[in-house]
This record gives structure tokens, C-alpha cells and sequence, in this order.
């Protein structure tokens, strides 16, 4: 059955290549994984299938987690593999750094049907004027010129919305 | 239900390079006909190439839709293709028939000359730009025995901070 693991820390080598080996080690297979260093700590999201349960799974970490430091937190879900929405609209936006912009955004564009599927963001520029960064990849389920529009409400942040086009050969 | 089926990595044809075509005839025909059914009968397929189906000729289907008023050549047959120019170079996505359920980003050529043969042996030449450049170069790769998971890029790296 399909677990979902997390793990956060402080970021240190070999942290992946440990904690992998444990789970193969335990007969575990792994699935969809995204894994980052947000802010200069090690963040990892892993789907683990574990014919066990999460208190197991738990137990078999606990050594590795200790020893690196790690937030574990583990869920059992009912996830599964192939199971993919394909994007079809990218979004940048980007701007003076304010408070509420993630907010405002994904409001106007899940208002006007997008399904986000990725979003990734940053603080660039400097500390005295820091720029924030979005980038967005969804699915369009109302048109791209939906999106456009509802985009409009976000005048004091430059915005653009293209079309993915994926080929298929 | 198609003549041929579409083999899917990790299917060991699927690396193997493809032979020039010597011998143009109605086997041919037959063969590309069944060829196009196939690329067909899968999810928004827009090119396709011999080796896909098992069949290690170099031969590839493309017909692009016209998108963003860049024109394009509609449906080709190419035998033995070979780019003899290419200009620029542009990330996109990309995904394959026989590579089911991933899509990744790939940089190719944003323009390219190709020069091929049609079904009588007559020799073609084409250029083509954007989206129909690109169904090629992922085609031609095909018969090198090469996947598009062999030149993916990170999906991330445009808007990188500076160092």
C-alpha cells in the first residue's frame, strides 16, 4: 500500500541516498518523488509503497531521521502511479515582493478553472528590494483567455500566460 | 484495431538503429500506410517512426498542426530523412508514444532544412520551423535508436537566480 513520507531538515549529504537505501533495504518500492532544498533545508515528498503500516514504516526511519535530523511525517493514501493530468498552460508572475500575491493569484485563477499541477516559487533581487517569483503549471479547463482575464485583477505584478504545447511522437 | 502495434520502452528495438531504405515498392506503400494507422489509433500522436513498431527502416510519418499561424507541410512520408541545416535552439515538451505517461523538456533546433525521399524514390527538400521542426528531430531520433528521455532537460532552469 501507498504511503506518503515527508522529511524535512537541515540540509546535509547523503541524506537521499540513506534514506532510499533503508527502504529498499525493508522491501520497499518507491513511487513519484519531488524533493528541494526550500530556504537552505532538505525537503522531500516520496510515495512509498510499504506492504506494512505507517507505525512500521516509522520505526524501520527513525534511525536515519534521528541521525540527520529530520521532521518525518508519514500518511497512508490512495495514490497511484499513471495517474498524470497533462498541463497545458504555463503562468509567470513576478513583481515587488507584497504580501498575499500567492493568495490573490491562485484565487483569480482557480476562479476562472485552472488546476494547478506545479508551482514553484522564489524571492530573487535583494534583501532591501526583494523581487517574488511564481511559476505556474496547470490545466486550462475554461481556455487560456479565461486566464487571461482574471489575470487583469494583478495590476501592480507583470504577468504572463503561454500555452504548453506538448508533442507527442 | 491497428495493423501494428507501437512498442514501448524498455523494448530493446527501440535502441536500435535503422537501415537506409533501398527498395521502394508496394510493400513500402502497405507498410507506411499500416504505419500512419498506428500513429493514429495513439493519444494526439503527430509523428512516428519505423523502429517504433519493430520495423528498423528509415522511415518516419510527421503531420503537424498548424499552430500559432506558423505554417506547416501537413502530412509527410519521409524516407531516409537527414537534416542537412538547423538555426537556433528552443526548449519544449515533449512526449513519445513509446515512452507512455511522462512528458519532458527537450532543446532542439528551431529551424531546420531537411532533405528526404518520398514513396517513388524522388528526392525532397524541406524546411521547416517550430513545432513541425521539432516532431522531426524527435522522429529522425528514432531511427538513430535514440529516446527523447536521452536529451532531457531540466523542466526549471529558465528563470534560475543569477549568482
Amino acid at each position: 500500500m501507498w504511503h506518503m513520507l515527508t522529511l524535512v531538515g537541515k540540509d546535509q549529504a547523503c541524506i537521499v541516498a540513506e534514506v532510499t537505501r533503508v527502504l529498499y533495504e525493508q522491501g520497499a518500492d518507491l513511487g513519484e518523488a519531488s524533493m528541494i532544498r526550500l530556504g537552505g533545508n532538505f525537503t522531500i515528498m516520496l510515495m512509498v509503497n510499504f506492504n506494512g503500516d505507517a507505525e512500521r514504516l516509522k520505526v524501520i526511519l527513525t534511525p536515519t531521521t534521528k541521525q540527520y535530523q529530520l521532521t518525518m511525517h508519514i500518511d497512508k493514501f490512495d495514490g497511484k502511479l499513471h495517474d498524470h493530468m497533462q498541463a497545458d498552460v504555463q503562468i509567470c508572475i513576478y513583481g515587488a515582493d507584497r504580501s498575499g500575491i500567492v493568495a490573490s493569484a491562485t484565487d483569480a485563477l482557480s476562479a476562472a478553472g485552472l488546476y494547478v499541477l506545479e508551482l514553484r516559487t522564489d524571492v530573487a533581487g535583494s534583501s532591501d528590494q526583494p523581487v517574488f517569483i511564481m511559476e505556474i503549471e496547470g490545466y486550462a479547463s475554461k481556455g487560456i483567455e479565461a486566464l487571461k482575464r482574471a489575470v487583469e485583477v494583478l495590476a501592480d505584478l507583470e504577468v504572463s500566460v503561454q500555452p504548453l504545447e506538448t508533442l507527442i511522437g | 484495431m491497428p495493423a501494428l502495434s507501437i512498442l514501448t520502452y524498455p523494448d530493446p528495438l527501440l535502441k536500435q538503429p535503422s537501415e537506409e531504405v533501398f527498395e521502394f515498392g508496394a510493400a513500402l506503400r502497405i507498410f507506411t500506410e499500416e504505419l500512419e494507422e498506428a500513429m493514429r489509433a495513439g493519444p494526439g500522436g503527430v509523428g512516428i517512426a519505423a523502429p517504433q513498431v519493430g520495423k528498423h527502416l528509415r522511415v518516419i510519418i510527421i503531420d503537424a498542426p498548424e499552430k500559432n499561424n506558423t505554417p506547416t507541410h501537413g502530412k509527410q512520408i519521409l524516407i531516409n530523412p537527414i537534416i542537412t541545416k538547423w538555426k537556433g535552439m528552443i526548449k519544449g515538451r515533449e512526449g513519445c508514444l513509446s515512452v507512455p505517461d511522462y512528458i519532458g523538456s527537450v532543446i532542439r533546433a528551431q529551424v531546420i532544412d531537411i532533405r528526404a525521399q518520398d514513396l517513388e524514390a524522388k528526392s525532397i527538400e524541406l524546411k521547416m520551423q517550430g513545432y513541425e521542426a521539432r516532431i522531426v528531430q524527435h522522429e529522425i531520433d528514432h531511427l538513430d535508436g535514440m529516446l527523447f528521455l536521452d536529451r532531457l532537460v531540466s523542466r526549471h532552469h529558465d528563470l534560475k537566480k543569477r549568482k
